[in-house]
């Protein structure tokens, strides 16, 4: 289908690292029903380096593919480097969005993030805030 | 692989019946219908041969049919004619519904910014009007009430003899939308008391890019096109004699097969709203009768339609869906939320519309299909699996 390319295509249609990790190190869920998208993320990490990763997603195909590519670029980084993974990054190895779906790419990159600080404050460790915007701030449901 | 087309409130396959009838009017009979030599006068005959025929399946008068590019524009000509009339009488409000086609509501959106009042009813979980709450919403200065003789979502009928009725007794114009209605549903415009109606050529098998208005002998109606004499001055262009022939055509073969196409699609409608019945917390959308025959609308709880269509699509399935994402709105379908449905539910929609080209082994093949790809979809749904722990209610 020409809406989506072949990658996102395939990671809609084979998504990788669905499901759920018991008692999981953090879990991060960002967007709403409402709006149409909901991502749930689940982290396993182990010396500061994320060990297995699932997700779940209510959302369209974009969304679905965008937590699946985002999963498997995070998978065995570090903390700092999944951090660093921007929705640009996830778009790109995407081979690309329609605009009107970008949102989706932001919605990954906010999971991951959120799915950290859970970590973080799970564990007591300090971090700057101000990289992690709360969920109703942040992009994707603006962009709209 | 099976391929199902399952989307014929979208569009339809143009039948042979149309195609053939047109042809010839783009090879042999393709002058202009206002040249006076012999080529022209043939695209002319053909073109008041289609607008009789357009008129019968209707019940009204070869003049009373102005062709248009399809249904938009017939909608927006019907509410323009009457916003007109009325405003001169000084009669400047409007009565619709909540879940008309945009055609409708934008065009009266536009009239509000223009010092018009538009009360639009609510159309109830049933979507459904009734004659008496048109009734009571007229006023004295009320000029139109345009409801929708079929909502193209969920296929809902909605009393159109008696909303004529009541329109008539209060000496108000009623137009209306009925896209999704002709060649599937017996109108009579005299019967029905309609003073306006529009339709759609690719709405009956004819082709696209084509539609007429119909409007009672007397009604002048108001250009939305300027130009040209054409439409006896009403819709300037030069005719699309080719697609007005193949509308004609396409209308009248389903209005000769309407009780035998509307048996037929019944029963595969009624089998697939039994079979998807079963699907846990999922729920027809809209009365199951009065429903066009084709119509079938459900949501399904947890999911999410755009993702729904693409895995059908993957399955050759075609169908199509209220959810946001398909819209490329924030906000699902509007229709959906008249309906009462709340917005995450609204989400996971799906509506499959079938014609007498459908067959029950199609029916079958989907009722096959669909459930696992709720399954599939709800289990990697954080939505579904909150439901299914009990942290969140059920709706459906």
């Amino acid at each position: 289908m020409a809406l989506y390319t072949d990658i996102v295509m395939d990671h809609f249609m084979n998504p990788r690292n669905v499901g759920s990790i018991e008692n999981a190190d953090g879990v991060g869920e960002v967007g709403n029903a409402k709006c149409g998208d909901i991502m749930k993320m689940y982290l396993k990490i182990k010396d500061d380096k994320i060990e297995d990763v699932k997700f779940e997603t209510f959302g369209c195909g974009s969304a679905i593919a965008s937590s699946s590519m985002a999963t498997e670029m995070i998978k065995g980084k570090t903390i700092e480097e999944a951090l660093n993974v921007t929705n640009k990054d996830v778009v790109d190895a995407l081979g690309g969005l329609p605009a009107h779906k970008l949102h989706c790419s932001v919605l990954a990159e906010e999971a991951v993030k959120s799915a950290v600080k859970d970590y973080y404050d799970k564990n007591g460790i300090a971090y700057d805030k101000k990289k992690f915007p709360e969920c109703e701030n942040c992009e994707s449901c603006r962009m709209v | 692989m099976m391929k199902i087309y399952a989307d014929n409130a979208a569009t339809t396959k143009m039948s042979g019946v149309a195609l053939e009838a047109m042809l010839p009017y783009m090879t042999e009979h393709y002058g202009n219908p206002s040249s006076l030599y012999t080529i022209g006068q043939e695209a002319k005959e053909g073109l008041e041969a289609a607008r009789a025929t357009v008129a019968s399946c209707i019940g009204a008068q070869p003049r009373e049919i102005t062709f248009t590019s399809g249904g938009s524009e017939a909608d927006n000509q019907a509410i323009r004619t009457a916003a007109v009339i009325g405003a001169r009488k000084g009669k400047k409000h409007i009565i619709s519904t909540k879940f008309e086609h945009h055609a409708v509501l934008h065009t009266l959106a536009k009239l509000e910014k223009e010092g018009f009042e538009v009360t639009l009813l609510d159309v109830h979980e049933t979507g459904l009007v009734t004659a008496q709450e048109v009734k009571d919403a007229i006023r004295e200065d009320t000029c139109l009430v345009t409801i929708m003789f079929a909502n193209n979502e969920i296929g809902t009928i909605q009393p159109i003899a008696e909303i004529g009725k009541v329109c008539h007794e209060a000496g108000v114009l009623f137009h209306t939308d009925a896209v999704q209605a002709a060649g599937h549903v017996a109108i009579d415009v005299n019967a029905m008391n309609i003073d306006m109606l529009s339709m759609s050529g690719h709405k009956f098998h004819g082709p696209k890019g084509v539609g007429a208005l119909y409007a009672r002998r007397g009604i002048i109606l108001t250009n939305i096109i300027e130009g040209g004499a054409q439409e006896r001055g009403k819709r300037a262009g030069t005719e699309n004699v080719p697609g007005i022939v193949g509308m004609a055509a396409a209308l009248k073969d389903a209005c000769d097969h309407l009780d035998e196409n509307a048996k037929k699609v019944t029963a595969l409608r009624d089998r697939l709203i039994e079979g998807l019945s079963e699907i846990p917390h999922c729920a027809l959308n809209g009365a199951k009768a009065p429903r066009l025959p084709g119509n079938v609308n459900f949501c399904f709880e947890g999911i999410e339609g755009e993702s729904l269509l693409l895995l059908l699509d993957a399955k050759g399935i075609s169908a199509s869906s209220g959810s946001a994402c398909t819209s490329g709105s924030l906000d699902p379908s509007h229709v959906l939320l008249a309906i009462g449905r709340p917005h995450e539910v609204a989400h996971g929609s799906l509506r499959l519309t079938l014609c007498e080209e459908n067959t029950m082994e199609e029916v079958e093949y989907m009722l096959k299909e669909i459930p696992q790809v709720v399954t599939y979809l709800r289990n990697m749904s954080p939505v579904w699996k909150e439901l299914e722990r009990g942290e969140k209610q059920f709706m459906l």
